[in-house]
């Protein structure tokens, strides 16, 4: 299986990266690459094997539910590129 | 013309009630100055790792439970992505192929009084996720304002099979499931705050086809009212629009109350492409049989479970039972006063909760948690009436009294204003002679046929016992005297 210049758009316009055609062609390349891999590993035979969600078969440890955190406020905002009455201000957003 | 059916199937959003964030130890309490409750984690800040909160998974097991769903011995989050400003991952963490909670069936109540019907809602699965922040677009300065207060709060998102067949149905499940998580304490109900919205995915086919028609999802339902309403707009709207020739395209659409038109919103020239996977952040959640089992014997007795006890137990009618078991306070009231008044006595306890008290409270714009007359007064009250040492009549000056603080409880009061009830049967003769004796002229009516008069007689010698005989004793022993 390969990726068509295409899709490589598709996926860079959903994870909101701008690449020129260059970047695009190159990019192709390097993802083929990467699914020639792909195609190897699938070649085993795994059958009987459930899939793991997760590369360590440990389970997920629990927190106790309760408040640890104080208001550090300031300090993040502190940070922030814009901020005004406590809220991140953004470029405007509407849907 | 033909017939139309509609299909209903409900997503509800969940806010459970924790004490902190579903991934961080930030507070999830409503109404904080915007983002004193967003921390590194909720912030999404660089190397920071989601640390999952049990009492999140707890509130999960506990619906599945309740709604006799399977519990997932292990479930997987995944990420969902997708960009906006209030998300500021870049990702929401969600679950998708392994959700916590399969299957499940929620009862609803269809009609009233004698047509009071019951039909099941199946549930496809709930799973665990995190709430986003919010965007407030007023205006500053051309730009867009957010708050992550919000961000991190943990959801149960709660999805049914398309078996709602008309907004009545789609409403009686939001209610049915709305005092469900209520009374298994996993949410606080607050449809203001947000803590219960709803999504409704509508469509409508011809009646008699096999294939779904075309749906349309009505985001962000936060009322009752408002659900009836914009589904009802949108069956019609579809209808029309369908035999007007046209095609129901699938979209979201929003309702608007001031309106009561449901609208789409504008269709984004790419469709959602959530490009789900599993949370390399977080391993897989492990839910032994143990903490299940620990988890069951601590649910309280379910609402159908009740009020099938309520029936057997207590000879209540169905529809009783039914308003009893509405919400656990409720439930725990009624059972209160039970406890007081003797079970021989659990059908005027029903009456006093459901029509008395009930009727005072929503005179005063009270809820029952503030109830002034609490259930052990009122249980004490509803004995006497039982035991004959009150009559209905007095009790209800007695409820006043008690409403009004005037005393600890009903036999206090009684005491205090001296309202046994005389049922020493020559006492009252002797009130009534001297009734008799001062109302000679209505005697005499009565006697020349007018019965009219006797009702009269009957007020005057309740009048002179100050309502503390029994009505029906004084009836009785006044037609004696005039026959």
């Amino acid at each position: 299986m390969s990726l068509t210049l295409e899709q490589v758009r598709r996926v860079a316009q959903l994870a909101r990266i701008d690449i020129s055609d260059a970047e695009a062609e190159s990019t192709l390349g390097h993802l083929n690459g990467i699914f020639s891999l792909i195609e190897e590993m699938q070649a085993v035979d795994t059958r009987g094997v459930e899939p793991m969600a997760h590369a360590q078969d440990l389970a997920q440890r629990l927190r106790v539910d309760e408040v640890t955190e104080v208001n550090r406020r300031d300090a993040y905002q502190a940070v922030a590129p814009e901020t005004e009455a406590g809220l991140y201000l953004v470029p405007k957003v509407i849907e | 013309m033909k017939q139309w059916e509609v299909v209903i199937g409900i997503e509800t959003h969940v806010q459970l009630s924790t004490q902190s964030k579903i991934f961080s130890g930030s507070s999830t309490a409503f109404g904080a100055e915007p983002n004193v409750q967003a921390n590194a984690v909720d912030l999404a800040l660089p190397g920071v790792l989601p640390v999952l909160n049990k009492g999140a998974v707890e509130c999960a097991i506990r619906f599945g439970l309740a709604v006799e769903g399977q519990v997932a011995p292990k479930s997987v989050f995944a990420r969902k992505n997708y960009f906006y400003p209030d998300l500021p991952k870049g990702y929401q963490i969600s679950q998708y192929e392994l959700p916590v909670v399969v299957g499940g069936k929620v009862a609803i109540q269809l009609g009233q009084g004698d047509d009071l019907s019951e039909k099941t809602i199946n549930l496809t699965r709930a799973h665990l996720e995190e709430d986003a922040g919010k965007s407030l677009h007023e205006d500053f300065h051309g730009k867009s304002g957010i708050d992550l207060n919000r961000a991190g709060t943990p959801l149960l998102e709660i999805v049914t099979e398309p078996d709602m067949r008309s907004s009545a149905e789609a409403v009686a499940y939001a209610k049915a499931l709305h005092a469900l998580v209520r009374w298994i304490g996993i949410c606080d109900g607050n449809m203001q705050e947000g803590s219960f919205r709803c999504d409704a995915n509508v469509s409508v086919r011809p009646v008699g086809q096999k294939e779904f028609g075309t749906r349309r999802e009505i985001k962000n339902l936060n009322s009752f009212r408002f659900m009836q309403q914009a589904i009802d707009y949108e069956v019609q709207w579809q209808i029309a629009h369908i035999e007007d020739g046209g095609r129901v395209e699938q979209a979201t659409v929003l309702f608007d109350p001031d309106t009561g038109e449901t609208r789409a919103m504008r269709s984004k020239e790419d469709a959602h492409d959530y490009r789900y996977f599993p949370d390399p952040d977080l391993l897989p959640l492990i839910i032994s049989r143990d903490w299940i089992e620990r988890a069951r014997s601590a649910l309280p007795e379910l609402p159908a479970a009740k009020k099938q006890r309520f029936v057997t137990d207590f000879g209540l009618s169905a529809y009783d039972a039914t308003t009893l078991t509405a919400s656990l306070e409720v439930a725990d009231f009624y059972e209160a006063t039970v406890v007081v008044a003797g079970k021989a006595a659990a059908k005027p306890c029903a009456n006093w909760v459901m029509v008395d008290l009930a009727a005072r409270l929503n005179k005063e714009g009270m809820e029952l948690a503030h109830s002034p007359v609490s259930a052990v007064q009122l249980g004490g009250l509803v004995a006497r009436i039982a035991d004959n040492t009150i009559s209905n009549n007095i009790a209800k000056k007695i409820f006043d009294a008690l409403w009004n603080g005037e005393g600890k409880s009903a036999d206090e009061i009684i005491d205090k204003q001296g309202l046994k009830q005389i049922t020493d049967s020559g006492a009252i003769e002797a009130l009534i002679d001297e009734v008799l004796a001062a109302n000679a002229a209505m005697v005499a009516e009565f006697r020349a046929g007018k019965e009219k008069a006797f009702n009269a007689l009957v007020g005057q010698a309740m009048k002179a016992t100050k309502g503390k005989a029994n009505p029906q004793q004084v009836n009785e022993l006044l037609r004696r005297k005039l026959a």
